[in-house]
């Protein structure tokens, strides 16, 4: 059973201005909040690390709520894709940086608010440096090195890691690396390997999805910092927005934990290595082309003979695909291997260009000789060869 | 009463849709392998090779991880259930 802990912001609390107690009048009529909570939020610090679907309702409630310092971390620019589901941007921001629309959205929400914004990626080099001057650090991140940065900098740190992750219709939420709780790595030694688990680009979210996480960890950062309710910390969150289940499971510190546990992990690392990427260019080494989609365009007004298949899911099949191609989603590649033709010229493609890439390296392994992958995928088909087809 | 363990909806398809497969055994490991038996697919998805769980994918026995009461060796009764949690990146 989770105690009520002491609030994060202790000491010295800032004033409230007329304007901010008529904003903030809601809050301070709740007697467990009241004028005391909405002062230490005041004085309190957060640091978002994603301005993305969980980011966006995020830095918007906690602007609204009051949480006097705000940091965003975020390199990315908005895109029309984004639009299903992070609602701080809006159509208008679409080009531009998610940093500089965010920024605007929450000053206008909320001028009360200082917003700090990094435009940059976290990175083990400059994450200790970010974080050190904030009271807890939210981990909206999209992936998983990332992930692992956020929580062994909080754990090194000593900040708690609010936590939340999000896939297709499933999400995790918890407070971690506080110093009773257990972290990330607790919960999760290790990462899967590269490419096991798809991200929401391939795999899909429902756009609420985010809405609903992302709320919980900023009703967890606000218990956290005001020191009201029962945390998170020692639960996981399971939500299921198909079934619309919730469940809290226990999580318990692992001993042999190297963060939190045995402490042998007394710096940053190298993340990406942590997870297995970053060997891009190992492909060709193993025997598969790049072919551009302005290449594959050409050879196929030419009339050239190969086998050209889409990996992706049957439902992007139905968004749009090349003509002339055999659908074979990747979790079917296995069984459909004995029906494909090895001495012939294969060409895979998916969206991007990232699963081909894998599945290309599996045909590969497999006994085909000459096998490409579509560079860019149907996104780069769409700038360069015809834009006719849609983007997604 | 069996052991039922529950699958997060994106290992369901691995396990033709069910979100729920009962089973019985002694120990959660012995669960693990029948299911994975009934069901290859998925069977890459809760253990590695060598029949080990996973150190991205938890698996709890009620509301506990099955590491903390001896892993694929704990003991399991009628009406427990287990649920897998895997790892996910999405934000």
């Amino acid at each position: 059973m989770t105690r009520p802990r002491e609030p994060l912001v202790t000491g010295e609390l800032p004033a409230l201005e007329q304007a901010e107690i008529l904003r903030y009048s809601r809050h301070l009529i709740l007697p467990e909040f009241g004028l005391e909570g909405q002062r230490r939020l005041k004085a309190a610090s957060v640091l978002l690390v994603g301005a993305g679907g969980l980011g966006s309702p995020l830095g918007l409630y906690l602007a609204a709520a009051g949480v006097g310092r705000l940091g965003l971390v975020d390199f990315d620019a908005v895109d029309f894709t984004n639009l299903q589901r992070q609602v701080i941007h809006g159509t208008r921001d679409v080009g531009r940086s998610k940093l500089a629309s965010a920024r605007d959205r929450i000053a206008d929400l909320n001028p009360h608010v200082a917003i700090e914004g990094y435009e940059t990626r976290f990175t083990a080099r400059n994450a200790l440096e970010i974080a050190r001057d904030y009271d807890l650090i939210v981990d909206g991140t999209d992936n998983f090195p990332t992930r692992y940065l956020v929580n062994d900098t909080c754990v090194l740190l000593g900040k708690p890691n609010v936590y939340g992750s999000i896939f297709r219709f499933e999400g995790q939420a918890s407070v971690l690396a506080t110093p009773d709780g257990p972290c990330y790595r607790c919960l999760f030694r290790e990462p899967p390997p590269a490419g096991l688990v798809p991200s929401c680009a391939e795999g899909g979210v429902l756009g609420v999805l985010p809405g609903l996480i992302g709320m919980i960890q900023a009703t967890e950062a606000i218990k956290l910092l005001t020191g009201i309710g029962e945390t998170l910390v020692g639960r996981l969150l399971l939500v299921d927005a198909l079934s619309m289940k919730f469940r809290t499971l226990k999580l318990a510190r692992d001993p042999l934990c190297p963060a939190c546990g045995t402490r042998e992990l007394r710096e940053l690392i190298d993340y990406e290595q942590f997870c297995g990427i970053g060997e891009p260019a190992e492909d060709h080494a193993n025997g598969v082309g790049e072919l551009t989609p302005i290449e594959l365009a050409a050879r196929m007004e030419a009339g050239d003979d190969f086998d050209l298949i889409d990996v992706r899911e049957p439902n992007e099949w139905e968004i749009a695909h090349l003509e002339g191609a055999r659908l074979v989603p990747m979790g079917t590649l296995d069984q459909v291997l004995t029906s494909l033709n090895r001495a012939r010229e294969v060409v895979l493609y998916c969206r991007s260009g990232a699963r081909s890439g894998k599945a290309a390296a599996r045909l590969y392994a497999a006994g085909f000789q000459r096998v490409w992958n579509l560079t860019g995928g149907i996104l780069r088909w769409s700038d360069d060869v015809d834009p006719s087809v849609p983007k997604y | 009463m069996p052991v039922t363990l529950t699958l997060p909806a994106v290992l369901s398809k691995l396990a033709d849709g069910s979100r729920e497969i009962a089973s019985a055994g002694q120990t959660v490991g012995e669960v693990i392998n029948d299911i994975a038996r009934r069901y290859p697919r998925l069977s890459p998805r809760l253990k590695d090779e060598q029949g080990a769980p996973y150190p991205f994918i938890t698996i709890y026995l009620n509301d506990e991880d099955i590491r903390l009461k001896g892993g694929f060796a704990a003991a399991v009764r009628d009406g427990d259930e287990l649920t897998v949690v895997p790892a996910i990146a999405g934000g």
